[in-house]
């Protein structure tokens, strides 16, 4: 189906997009790849009066290091978020989060920064900066700002940037020395995750110091699981992982839908910590199941 | 409407566009280049993969306008001077077809494929395809074919 009429503009800079973005009025949305709005342009869930296309602006591409964190402009698509060595440490979750969004050709233009401002709870990104305790910056007309990842989803599709601000990246502590992992389950290949579970794991000798456990389509916005993290501190056996993976269940009840019900999200996202946090611990012998 | 301009198959071209006009149909419909094919609509099924900037794209989601200035190419502008391209011939060889409707954009796929990674496993060409569908389920031979392409070309 094609969209909606609406009206387009290319910026050139930031400034002239944030001016465009402020006279086009609440209906005007900034445009990145397009993989998450024009498909729901073509099916009319999205109406916008104005396209401003950001998709020019360079500024807001690359993956660059930064002390001890990696920052990560919103324009940088998945592809590139893929393959960025600059992603080490339990930051190179993001690198694996992204080279199993979608297919080749979406992750060609598909954006970071789309996703993030997307913020579908059934994306995988939003999870993996959730467990990360990412920082997403914002620029406006009055300035920039920076919001931590769990205040920046709030909903189905809302994030806490406000009608006229552009997601222009995002800020990534490194965590050197950890490890991280994603699984997610869906019936086919590119499919949106039923669930999904991102780890980062700081895997010592004698077993856990330090876990982030995000969860994707777990609820309306991606979740941390603190009672799952706390019991895997000092785990250093399978059961023992098991066990904490089970403490998922006390989080507030997810949504059950065509794909699953409650229960049977809260199956596997127990079944998948355990798989992701062995993963992610990289330790021999817990890899296994 | 919207004034762009933009090289497909080496041939530079200038158009009015409707904003929401998507790059599938200003490629079929302006320029009249029909090989590339409209199969599901939805950024599923690839039949519409051609080539931005190098790199594959699936062109029912990408506005016309988002392509000004680009490079592109389709499966019109792989042969040249009448010999066909390597996976073209590699395709026809190993009956890497049935219907056909899945082929254009399997072999834009492959070729911007290619040109990332020249020497890949049968593993490799497997996920590099994960983005088209080929409903005759002939993905055997059209595997076969690009590992064929890829040998053809490397040598």
């Amino acid at each position: 189906m094609i969209p909606a009429s609406f009206d387009y503009e290319r910026a050139s800079s930031l400034d002239e997009a944030l001016s465009l973005l402020a006279a086009g009025g609440e209906d005007a949305r900034p445009l990145a790849g397009g993989h998450s709005l024009l498909p729901l342009m073509r099916l009319r869930l999205a109406r916008p009066s104005l396209l401003v296309d950001i998709g020019g602006l360079d500024e807001l591409r690359g993956v660059h290091a930064d002390g001890n964190s990696v920052v990560i402009g919103a324009l940088t698509t998945h592809h590139e978020v893929a393959g960025a060595s600059e992603l080490t440490g339990g930051s190179g979750l993001l690198a694996r989060v992204a080279e199993g969004i979608g297919d080749p050709q979406v992750r060609h233009r598909g954006t970071l920064g789309g996703s993030v401002a997307h913020a579908d709870p059934a994306s995988d990104l939003p999870a993996a900066l959730l467990a990360l305790d990412a920082e997403v910056t914002l620029a406006g007309r009055d300035g920039t700002r920076s919001v931590a990842a769990a205040d920046f989803f709030v909903g189905p599709f809302m994030s806490a940037a406000a009608d006229g601000e552009i997601v222009t990246g995002v800020r990534v502590p490194k965590r050197e020395g950890w490890g991280s992992a994603y699984r997610k389950f869906q019936r086919r290949a590119q499919d949106w995750a039923i669930v999904g579970v991102a780890a980062v794991v700081n895997w010592t000798e004698s077993g856990i110091a330090g876990a982030a456990i995000g969860l994707t389509n777990m609820g309306g916005t991606p979740l941390r699981a603190p009672g799952v993290e706390a019991a895997l501190v000092g785990a250093s056996e399978k059961a023992q992982i098991t066990a904490a993976a089970s403490k998922v269940s006390e989080l507030e009840t997810p949504p059950a839908d065509e794909n699953a019900s409650s229960e049977y999200r809260v199956h596997l996202a127990q079944v998948l910590i355990a798989r992701a946090v062995a993963e992610a611990a990289g330790c021999p012998g817990m890899q296994s199941g | 409407m919207k004034r762009i301009s933009m090289t497909v198959n080496g041939v530079r071209h200038e158009a009015d566009v409707e904003p929401r006009t998507l790059l599938v149909h200003f490629i079929r419909e302006q320029l009249e280049l029909t090989g590339t094919n409209v199969g599901c609509d939805t950024s599923s099924c690839g039949a519409c993969t051609i080539l931005m900037n190098g790199q594959s794209v699936k062109s029912c989601t990408v506005l016309a306008v988002q392509a000004d200035g680009a490079d592109v190419a389709t499966v019109e502008g792989l042969a040249s001077n009448g010999d066909w391209h390597p996976i073209q011939r590699a395709f026809h060889e190993q009956h890497g077809l049935q219907c056909g409707f899945c082929t254009p954009g399997m072999m834009m796929a492959a070729v911007g494929y290619l040109d990332e990674n020249p020497s890949p496993t049968e593993d490799e060409v497997r996920l590099a395809l994960e983005g088209n569908l080929c409903r005759c389920t002939g993905y055997h031979n059209i595997v076969k074919a690009v590992l064929a392409a890829a040998d053809d070309m490397g040598s």
